[in-house]
């Protein structure tokens, strides 16, 4: 895979569900088709529900990083405008 | 205009949505609803439109609340008897809801201001209880191109239509006409169960809502009728012949605004 831009990044480590999945859909909401979002969650129930429902809205999931420390980082492609 | 941390928290439910999303409540932030009349149905529009974020609400009614409008006028409180209406309302509004501006309209909807007061608004709700003013409203949001919510409720029963320009028939083309006088009895002789104002008036808020977002199929072209003993809704579908109704047709004969005359123990605000 080539290297991936990031065009905004959006830290829901600080809210709970579903606040979580509300603030990621509406950064994905601001940016364009093709655009990448990368999204900083909790472990557990984020990181069981968030990139499920951002995929259900049509969005492309590329990668789930574990960043170490508790959290992971989400990195999704928008899909559409 | 992006959405505060603290729209998003508040519009989750809203935003979680595939038909409204942020760009819907943002529709919804900026949508202007106008509501005539603030008693049985349009105390509950009113409190979910508030609380939906509709921007702007204007609220029209002429009366002062009275300890016999508290048993479904639930935007009303019992320290507020006595108090205009319109001031009732827009403190519970406000108090839901500090996004939402409300506008009050302390008067009577004649054929004199009607035109004025609906002319920035996106969508109004009928929530009079009289004959005359449901066919002024139509009458003038049918001249002014605006979209409107009829409704009415009498006793365990109730009914709303949704009028769109161009898109179906007005209150006009099904009813031609005011009943004569006395023939229909007001909501103070017959009487209304209380939660059917919240039934239909929550009905007209969900129509406003839908057709700022632009999502679903609206009323437009059908009446819903709702009896409430036998647990019926009913949604008939509407003729619509546009040769023949006197103010939406296209020949039509009514082109100024008529202000019926009113039985004499009706007010505004079912």
């Amino acid at each position: 895979m080539a290297d991936i831009t990031i065009t905004d990044t959006v830290d829901i480590t600080d809210v709970v569900c579903p606040v979580t999945f509300v603030k990621a859909k509406v950064a994905l909401e601001e940016l364009d088709d093709g655009d990448i979002l990368a999204v900083r969650m909790n472990d557990g129930e984020p990181v069981q529900n968030v990139p499920r429902s951002i995929k259900e809205e049509g969005h492309k999931i590329l990668k789930l990083d574990d960043n170490g420390d508790g959290t992971y980082t989400l990195i999704v492609r928008k899909v559409g405008d | 205009m992006a959405l505060t941390n603290e729209q998003i928290e508040r519009y989750s439910r809203h935003i979680i949505l595939k038909e409204v999303g942020a760009k819907g409540q943002k529709k919804l932030l900026n949508a202007k609803v106008l509501i005539i009349g603030a008693g049985g149905l349009g105390a509950p529009a009113a409190l979910y439109l508030a609380a939906a974020g509709v921007g702007t609400i204007g609220i029209a009614d002429a009366d002062e609340v009275d300890l016999s409008n508290l048993q479904r006028q639930v935007i009303h409180a019992t320290a507020d008897i006595g108090k205009p209406k319109v001031e009732s309302a827009r403190e519970s509004m406000e108090a839901i809801n500090p996004d939402v501006k409300v506008v009050t309209y302390h008067e009577f909807i004649t054929s004199e201001n009607i035109l004025d007061i609906i002319k920035d608004y996106d969508f109004i709700l009928d929530g009079t209880d009289n004959f005359p003013a449901k066919f002024l409203i139509n009458d003038a949001c049918v001249m002014a191109k605006k979209p409107f919510s009829h409704a009415g409720i009498i006793r365990f029963k109730g009914q709303l239509m949704t009028y769109v320009p161009g898109e179906g028939p007005c209150y006009r083309c099904v009813f031609k006409e005011p009943p004569p006088k006395d023939a229909v009895p007001t909501c103070k002789q017959a009487g209304v169960i209380g939660a059917m104002g919240g039934v239909i008036g929550s009905l007209q808020a969900m129509e406003a809502v839908k057709y700022i977002i632009g999502q679903g199929k609206l009323l437009t072209g059908s009446l819903l009728t709702y009896d409430a003993l036998n647990m019926d809704f009913r949604k008939i579908t509407l003729p619509h012949d546009t040769s023949k109704c006197p103010v939406c047709g296209s020949n039509p004969t009514i082109t100024k605004l008529i202000d019926y005359e009113q039985a004499e123990c009706e007010g505004t605000g079912l």
